[in-house]
């Protein structure tokens, strides 16, 4: 008794813990619970305390090797062996191989007679050689309040069980106690004043219906802890518990991009696509094309080999296949691949919280690079606005921890004045592309715009974006006098300017020919005129060679004459 | 053990009772129940004394939480009368000997 106090200033360090081997509980309470020493599990009935505390026990048992002793005081051993037959543990085995020891104390009070004073260590003695008899570290007391029902003396009671933990922690087994929940207090019998080193709440609320369940750490001595509610699943696999609201701020962030499936998408998102890990919303209001733009995301990161789910709120996933293959998309073969998976449930089949835990342990099952939820707006059927952001919240932050990229599509309100979508987790992502509706003369087209995306140049315009038999296409951006076009206008206009081309091109044609034409006129012109010029050279030629040869003529003439003279002298 | 006599069939008082040790109050148990059997079943009676600190795997088979625990199988219905038995009138009833007188 005096070991208990001592050994917990003995040790510099952290209170030793038991793992519990349930998932998430481990984590919200660093470790486990503590050892050797009684936790209370609290909770009313069908919360799920039982299978606590059995999960604890056969996974101690089976895999941190400490077997166990249960203590049943309300059902037998064999119910208790059927009822968890379901979750795959063999509880008739574990007892064979000595690993499990079930004790089933059983009271009838009618054929109890209680006269003066007793105690009850034929309690311990029962207790101390089952434990003894398998080596157990673990124990398991699942309700001991039956003994309030069975025995009257209330003071000779509290008296015992007081002596029962002290005992047990001198035992160094942790131990597991049950109780019911009370009406003023944790439990009918406050059982809390007695155990006081660990005490775990389980709720079941039901809210619109819907129930989910709850986990909260009420009290854990010597340890930090999570303090928060935590939800819970039981499933074929046990329970599992989802510490997402452990919020930090400080997840490794990645500069590598994916690809949107949209070339121009990509174009327009500073011309590589999206981060890696980031939050990727796209609103836009009915049938403008969230879910292709969805499933062409998705369709582009299997065909690059990532591993993606596709959570569907909306369509089951034949649907969407289906549609999907209209334009081009096979993702069909994606999941023959052992790529993709998806999951469909309709948003009112769970509570928000059980969303989110299936969708954690999808992920977590199947470890996607890519997820896709398609749309988060029905989720706002099974919980207000605030729930949705909060689950929403911590879904990103889950996502990110893990470095998976997500997409959502969220249904926006037809008023163009506010462009905020039900949800209000547009100021959470990453990047927001917004899918609208443009109207005018007469037609519907689709305008998609990046509203924002983080940490990169992002195009502001607002693109003409196109379903096609091939698949989403963003066409080129159409100025026309009076602004962007789309639509037909576009199409008028790129036929207006067609025509004019055409036109511009014959006219530029015509003149050609006539510079041509007047280029040979003048050439002919030069040609003659050089001619002329040659003949006038010549004939200037002519009359130079003719006053030379009259001039040389002359010359010897007068020579002639000369020397004729002389002669004559 | 010594069963006897008469009439409708000797009906024997199959007693046992379980103890944790010597303690005063099991000793002070054992006495009240010898006493009165002494004085209302003579020679009706089989106390068996169970002292659990040596055999604690019996403590199962007959439910036993509390210290001292008188059980009586025989005459049906099983009765079981916890405590230090100081209450003659309690044990009496419990055993089902006031009926029987």
């Amino acid at each position: 008794m005096s070991l208990e106090p001592s050994e917990s200033r003995k040790m510099p360090r952290t209170l030793p813990k038991s793992n519990t081997g349930i998932r998430g509980l481990d984590e919200i309470t660093a470790g486990g619970l503590p050892s050797g020493r009684p936790t209370l599990i609290c909770g009313e009935a069908g919360s799920g305390k039982t299978l606590f505390s059995m999960e604890f026990l056969v996974h101690g048992a089976t895999q941190y090797d400490e077997p166990g002793v249960f203590v049943a005081f309300e059902e037998k051993a064999e119910e208790l062996a059927i009822n968890v037959a379901s979750l795959g543990f063999d509880l008739n085995q574990l007892q064979r191989d000595g690993l499990i020891r079930i004790d089933h104390v059983h009271i009838e009070r009618s054929e109890i007679e209680e006269t003066g004073e007793y105690n009850l260590d034929g309690l311990f003695i029962r207790l101390a050689y089952a434990i003894d008899s398998i080596g157990a570290k673990r124990v398991v007391l699942d309700t001991i309040e039956s003994l309030f029902a069975g025995l009257t003396n209330q003071a000779v009671l509290r008296a015992e069980l007081r002596r029962l933990f002290e005992w047990l922690k001198e035992k160094q087994v942790t131990t597991i106690i049950t109780g019911e929940k009370g009406e003023a207090s944790l439990t009918r019998q406050g059982l809390e004043e007695y155990v006081s080193d660990c005490v775990i709440l389980l709720d079941h609320r039901v809210e619109n219906k819907i129930s989910t369940r709850i986990l909260r750490i009420v009290k854990y001595r010597g340890s930090v802890h999570g303090t928060n509610e935590y939800p819970f699943l039981i499933d074929e696999d046990g329970i599992s518990v989802l510490p997402v609201t452990s919020l930090q701020l400080n997840h490794a962030v990645s500069s590598e991009r994916l690809s949107s499936g949209i070339p121009a998408l990509d174009k327009m998102l500073a011309g590589e696509g999206f981060y890696k890990a980031s939050s990727i919303l796209v609103s836009g209001t009915a049938g403008t094309g969230k879910t292709s733009i969805a499933g062409s995301f998705i369709d582009k990161s299997c065909k690059d080999g990532v591993r993606a789910i596709y959570f569907a709120f909306e369509e089951s996933p034949y649907q969407i296949i289906r549609n999907m293959r209209s334009i081009n998309i096979d993702l069909q073969a994606h999941i023959d691949n052992g790529l993709l998976m998806f999951s469909a449930s309709r948003p009112t089949f769970n509570g928000l919280e059980m969303h989110l835990l299936k969708i954690m342990k999808l992920i977590e099952q199947f470890r996607p690079n890519v997820i896709v939820l398609d749309p988060i707006s029905n989720l706002i059927t099974v919980g207000s606005n605030s729930e949705v952001k909060n689950l929403l919240t911590r879904l990103i932050d889950f996502l990110q921890s893990q470095q998976i990229t997500v997409m959502f599509t969220a249904l926006a309100l037809n008023d163009n004045k506010t462009e905020q979508t039900d949800e209000g987790v547009s100021s959470l992502v990453d990047v927001w592309i917004l899918v609208r509706d443009i109207e005018s003369n007469g037609e519907r087209n689709r305008g998609l715009y990046v509203m924002k995306s983080r940490g990169m140049k992002h195009s502001n315009q607002v693109r003409e974006f196109v379903i096609t038999d091939e698949g989403l296409k963003l066409v080129e951006v159409f100025l026309g006098p009076e602004g962007v076009l789309t639509g037909s206008a576009r199409e008028t206009q790129q036929l207006l300017e067609k025509t004019s081309e055409a036109i511009r091109d014959h006219a530029l044609s015509r003149k050609d020919r006539e510079i041509e034409r007047k280029r040979l006129v003048l050439e002919s012109k030069i040609a003659t005129l050089k001619e002329e010029f040659e003949s006038l050279q010549e004939e200037l030629n002519k009359s130079y060679v003719e006053d030379d040869l009259k001039k040389s003529i002359m010359e010897n003439n007068r020579q002639e004459l000369t020397r004729k003279r002389d002669d004559l002298l | 053990m010594e069963e006897v006599k008469e009439e409708v069939k000797e009906e024997v008082w199959e007693l046992r009772l379980y103890v944790a040790g010597k303690t005063a109050r099991s000793v002070a148990a054992l006495a009240n129940l010898k006493k009165y059997c002494e004085e209302h079943l003579k020679d009706k009676y089989v106390i068996e004394v169970i002292d659990l600190l040596v055999q604690p795997q019996l403590a199962e088979g007959d439910q036993i939480l509390a210290i001292p625990t008188l059980v009586k199988k025989v005459p049906e219905p099983i009765r079981k009368i916890i405590g230090d038995l100081s209450n003659e009138e309690k044990v009496l009833v419990g055993l089902n000997i006031r009926a029987a007188k």
